[in-house]
């Protein structure tokens, strides 16, 4: 660009004449710097977001198990021998495991100090240990070796997140608890293995327990709803305005609105949501049903407006050959123009269902942002969803749960991810040139 | 058949009217396309249209069989009747019609399907078999009777928009015949082709002749005279004259004809 | 769930009207399909219709009034001492007796009133749902054999069913409108309830928001605070800054990419902008409040500025970051729809490229490009989970960006969260809240998609 304008200018090049030119090629280089620093920075936010979700999430994918020997005192679990389900399950696991680490700890005196030794372990020994016995009562009266998890400070000391070199006062792992947990180590008995709880478990109150199974379930779930009414209705409205409608008032009416509603706030769907679905029908709350609902009313404008560019993309003369044919209207729309137009439909419907999968606000109104522990199975239990499952781990105090939000928020990214490929991949193999 | 027109000159013969057609006005929204045509066709026996670009002879091709009906805002005025029934009856079905009435257009336009089902397309929507057989015999009928059979007949399940151009529009008047239509309408079918498919399409219709009563607008005033037995001469909307070829080529009546004819205009 | 049951049953019935109209159409015209007038299962659909349709409907209706006749029922023949209780307490009443009846409730009735109450109300939703599958199933065989009376080979059954599909997609293009008109109705009525307890100009112009004094039932609407000022001055504020943040990148960025970028560089810059519009909103929001807060309070330290880690400028610039996206592809459509005459003819008189961009392209593309930053003003102010999670829940009346402050988002998700009694103008006032949204984002969308469509039209 610049030697092109040189030799260009040399002829004019006499005093005030060059030094305008100068200038104006000045200009132009620093507009084009504008423009390229705009992308860069841009680029930049968008680098730096990633990178901080993933630099303080991939740890999470690895928990700190410790291995310890369990005996399955018989005493303790079943005094009565009777095997019964009921009784295995309500009996006194804690008491095990209390045995078992002052065992490894036979120094620990003192009801505070072996209370502090025994939370170097998490709550979820005790049950994985209950679930090794439902399973094979027949271990009852051995002595197993497991891994079971660290708690949550004793794991976030592995992983650098809790610092050992800050004085005593302001570290949340006492000099006492380093002790104890050097020990441990040096014993080969803790080991960082990958997390598969993560991805098996519901929310839970500790965060070494917690997982995002129930949160994925319940977004699957709501989706399922979305796309179930959203897709279909989606089709027949486009449909009808594209192939149908007659250019009159109504049909202006119901487009303007179309296109009004696409950019209506999502919180706003929440508030109609609330008021429509929950107090009026009286429709369950937190329920996967009421949240695709809801977000099927939010996703439907945008399923029409892609859809009915995918049907404006069909020429008129397959239309023309059709009806030349003897094809009435509905045939030529069944038959040719909605099949010719599906990929772009389809893809129109993934984008819409991954913008979907991405909100929270709504979701918050109709309340699933209850604590469910459970992995919902219909659409009407209690559930929530993975957003909003990273807004709640999100404002809990424990340093732990930062970690799992990033993760949580990898898991989300990678769902959309996933999508928005498969969206490219339908347009790119079935993208049709007219 | 009684006295149509002043200017049909009297050495017309007289083959029976499959389409009648009567004070026909053709309105887009407020502008008027078509004004007060009178014309008859003859059964079994090709009539081109012809006349400079925007001079209606499209517009009226696409009144026989109510395809401007697709159109919004489009209105018709006037009868035209096919076989003494009046198409524009309210209690007519256009579908049934269009069966009737075929058409190919100015641009090949095959369905993005195979070959077969382009073809097998129209008597599947109209149920004219009830077997797989008759399926395939009126697909190869069709084929054969377009001329298309000895090309295509190894690779029927191949697309239909990988043919060639000229085969293109063969498949598409395969296609138009195999509903067995008593009309069909060809709107410029050779303009998108080179002059070898063309003369195949020409060749073709002359065969169609035998079975079909053919309607053909055309820009090529060669083409009309090669390939018809009627022409209708149509200028700004109105038919200005009509009757059997070689009078309208040798012995125009009307100097409007005689100028386009002669290449004045047009 | 027995609903879905029947629904199931009758679309099964559906099926099997459907096989019977074809094969009862073939049967007429001697196994000849040419012989009718349309092809066979055209003949099928058609007697489904007949039997499903009316039936579909009757059980939609009848699911919609159901819970109301029998709850005025129930009340009817309640004793004397509770049917005249306080609307209010009544339906607090029914409320525990629909609970108990249906196995939700904790508690068991106390009080043999309330378990004869349940034992009617069970046992008039038994026969209700009785009734429903005898009347549903009644109208379907009614619906069959009313269409299949009418099947003979001349029967134009492919127009009627033709017919009935055009029906079915012009009722769902009404669902558009009921949506909208769903939102406007429950916004304004649920407002309308609010503004009963609290003067709409105390709201509009009230100038301090403190909804929590008010939970206590003595004093509601009395000493609670609902001035929504500080709340919109808030959301206009975080909405500036995000502006102030997104428009300069955003549109350079555009004009870079349409008019610089060599292909390379616009085939990995153009997707990446994609993925920033394709990422959840509570991700920028965990961003904003785990990274982007810290740093500016830390830099803040440094030059000796206190910046709130709840700063409406932590919450601005991520919503920005957010925008960015929106508004360069708006403006990229916006500009590459400048006619390239326009283009030639500047360069033609010797003008550099940004001066035909500067003098040239942006004025002819300004309606477009204005249009575009009104619909991203729209989505600031609408935008809730960056906020929620990274600006405050104190109302300050402050335009200071290092300061906390909060928007009308971030109170509507406050309010509504939790468990509330459903009548408190508290709740109420989210409602209020969201009415004002809905109402200011609505006219920047219709001016500014307006504007759009305008410019549009102008070079299409």
């Amino acid at each position: 660009m610049t030697d092109i304008a040189e030799t260009r200018t040399t002829p004019l090049a006499a005093g005030r004449a060059a030094d305008r030119i100068r200038k104006r090629y000045a200009a132009e280089r620093r507009f084009r710097l504008y423009g390229l620093v705009a992308v860069c920075v841009s680029i930049a936010f968008l680098a730096l977001m990633l990178l901080s979700i993933v630099s303080k999430g991939y740890t999470a994918f690895q928990q700190t198990m410790v291995y310890v020997d369990v005996h399955l005192d018989e005493s303790v679990i079943d005094p009565k021998g009777s095997r019964n389900a009921d009784d295995l399950a309500r009996a006194n696991y804690g008491a095990l495991i209390r045995k078992t680490v002052a065992g490894l700890f036979p120094e620990v005196s003192g009801r505070r100090d072996k209370r502090k030794v025994r939370k170097l372990l998490s709550p979820g020994a005790t049950y994985d240990v209950r679930a090794m016995v439902m399973d094979d009562p027949s271990l009852i009266g051995k002595r197993i070796s497991l891994w079971v998890p660290a708690s949550d400070d004793f794991d976030q000391l592995l992983k650098g997140n809790i610092r050992r070199d800050v004085p005593e006062s302001d570290r949340r792992v006492s000099d006492k608890e380093l002790a104890w947990i050097d020990s441990l180590m040096e014993k080969g008995l803790v080991e960082k293995q990958f997390n598969t709880r993560f991805f098996t478990a519901g929310a839970s109150q500790e965060p070494e327990l917690a997982g995002i199974l129930g949160a994925a379930v319940g977004s699957f779930l709501t989706l399922l709803v979305t796309f179930l009414v959203s897709f279909p209705l989606g089709i027949m409205t486009a449909t009808y305005l594209e192939e149908f409608a007659p250019k009159n008032r109504w049909t202006d009416l119901i487009e303007v609105n179309i296109n009004n509603l696409a950019a209506v706030p999502s919180i706003v769907f929440g508030l109609l949501g609330l008021a429509v679905f929950l107090n009026f029908f009286g429709l369950p709350r937190s329920a996967p049903l009421v949240g695709g609902l809801v977000l099927a009313l939010m996703t439907l404008p945008t399923i029409i407006i892609t859809s009915r560019a995918a049907l404006k993309a069909v020429p008129p003369s397959i239309r023309e050959a059709a009806f030349g044919m003897g094809a009435s209207r509905l045939q030529v729309v069944v038959h040719h123009v909605v099949p010719l137009a599906m990929p772009g439909i389809l893809t129109g419907s993934i984008i819409g269902m991954a913008q979907a999968l991405g909100e929270t606000a709504p979701l918050l109104m109709i309340g699933m942002v209850a604590f469910v522990a459970d992995i919902p199975t219909g659409f009407f239990d209690p559930a929530t969803a993975l957003p909003v499952q990273v807004y709640l781990w999100a404002d809990s105090a424990e340093r732990a749960f930062v970690e799992r939000t990033s993760a949580a928020i990898m898991v989300l990214l990678a769902f959309l991810f996933i999508m928005n490929l498969f969206a490219v991949y339908l347009r790119k193999r079935f993208e049709r040139r007219w | 058949m009684a006295a149509v027109e002043q200017t049909i000159v009297e050495t017309q013969p007289a083959p029976v009217p499959k389409i009648t057609a009567r004070s026909v006005d053709m309105y887009y929204g407020e502008k008027q396309a078509l004004f007060d045509v009178d014309l008859d066709v003859a059964e079994r026996h090709v009539t081109a249209l012809i006349g400079p670009s925007g001079c209606g002879k499209s517009t009226f091709l696409r009144c026989i069989n109510r395809m401007n009906d697709v159109i919004d805002g489009a209105r018709v005025e006037g009868t035209i009747m096919l076989d003494g029934e009046n198409i524009y009856d309210k209690a007519l079905d256009v579908v049934q019609l269009r069966a009737r009435v075929g058409m190919v257009f100015q641009k090949p336009n095959p369905f993005p399907k195979s070959i077969y089902d382009n073809i097998a397309y129209g008597p599947r929507i109209h149920g004219l078999t009830d077997t797989k057989d008759e399926l395939d015999h009126i697909v190869a009928t069709s084929l054969e009777k377009a001329g298309l059979w000895n090309e295509v007949r190894d690779r029927l399940q191949e697309p239909g928009t990988g043919l060639s151009g000229g085969q293109q529009q063969r498949l598409c008047i395969a296609r138009a015949i195999a509903v067995s239509p008593e009309v069909i309408l060809m709107d410029e079918p050779c303009s998108a082709l080179d002059p070898i498919a063309t003369a195949k399409i020409e060749e073709l219709i002359d065969e169609l002749k035998e079975n079909y009563t053919i309607v053909i607008v055309t820009h090529s005033m060669q083409q009309a005279a090669r390939v018809s037995q009627f022409t209708a001469f149509f200028h700004l909307g109105k038919l200005v004259e009509y009757g059997a070829t070689e009078n309208i080529f040798t012995n125009p009546t009307d100097e409007r004809t005689q100028g386009y004819i002669t290449g004045r205009f047009g | 769930m027995s609903t879905f049951v029947l629904t199931a049953a009758l679309l099964m019935i559906a099926y099997f009207a459907f096989r019977h109209g074809r094969s009862r159409a073939l049967a007429q015209a001697g196994g000849k399909s040419h012989a009718l007038h349309s092809l066979p299962y055209y003949y099928g659909y058609y007697v489904a219709l007949w039997c499903g349709v009316p039936a579909l409907l009757l059980v939609v209706a009848w699911t919609a009034l159901q819970g109301d006749i029998v709850r005025a029922l129930v009340v009817s023949d309640l004793p004397e001492n509770l049917r005249t209780l306080p609307a209010q307490e009544l339906t607090l009443l029914l409320n525990n007796i629909v609970n108990i009846a249906e196995g939700a409730a904790l508690m068991p009735a106390d009080n043999t009133d309330i378990q004869a109450a349940v034992a009617h109300y069970q046992n008039l939703q038994d026969i209700a749902f009785g009734a429903l599958i005898v009347l549903a199933v009644t109208v379907a065989v009614a619906g069959i054999l009313f269409a299949r009376g009418r099947i003979s080979p001349a029967l134009r059954a492919r127009n009627s069913v033709e017919q009935a599909a055009k029906w079915i997609l012009i009722a769902s293009s009404t669902v558009a409108i009921f949506t909208t008109v769903g939102i406007v109705f429950s916004l304004l009525f649920e407002a309308m309830r609010f503004f009963r307890a609290v003067p709409v100009t105390d709201f509009l112009f009230g100038l301090e928001w403190s909804p929590q004094t008010a939970i206590r039932e003595d004093q509601v609407g009395a000493s609670g605070a609902f001035g929504a000022v500080p709340l919109f001055a808030g959301t206009m504020l975080i909405s500036f800054i995000a502006m102030v943040v997104a428009a300069p990148l955003g549109l350079m960025a555009a004009i870079y990419l349409a008019e610089y970028a060599k292909p390379k560089l616009r085939s990995i810059a153009k997707p990446a902008l994609e993925i920033l519009a394709g990422i959840p909103t509570v991700v920028y929001g965990f961003f904003a409040a785990l990274t982007v807060a810290p740093m500016l309070r830390n830099s803040g330290d440094l030059f000796g500025l206190s910046i709130s880690s709840e700063s409406a400028l932590a919450a601005g610039v991520v919503m920005g970051i957010m925008i960015i996206p929106f508004v360069s592809s708006i403006s990229d459509d916006v500009i590459t729809a400048v006619p390239q005459s326009l283009r030639e003819g500047s360069y033609g008189m010797g003008a550099t490229q940004s001066e035909t961009i500067k003098n040239v392209i942006f004025p002819a593309a300004l309606p477009g490009i204005v249009g575009g930053l009104l619909l991203a003003v729209s989505r600031a102010i609408g935008e809730t989970m960056i906020v929620v999670m990274a600006a405050g829940l104190s109302a300050n009346l402050t335009a200071n960006p290092f300061q906390a402050v909060t928007t009308v988002t971030v109170q509507i998700v406050t309010l509504l969260v939790g468990d509330q009694e459903f009548d408190s103008p508290k709740t109420l006032a989210a409602f209020a809240l969201g009415l004002v949204l809905f109402v200011i984002t609505l006219i920047l969308n219709v001016v500014a998609l307006t504007v759009v469509n305008r410019y549009r039209e102008k070079y299409d």
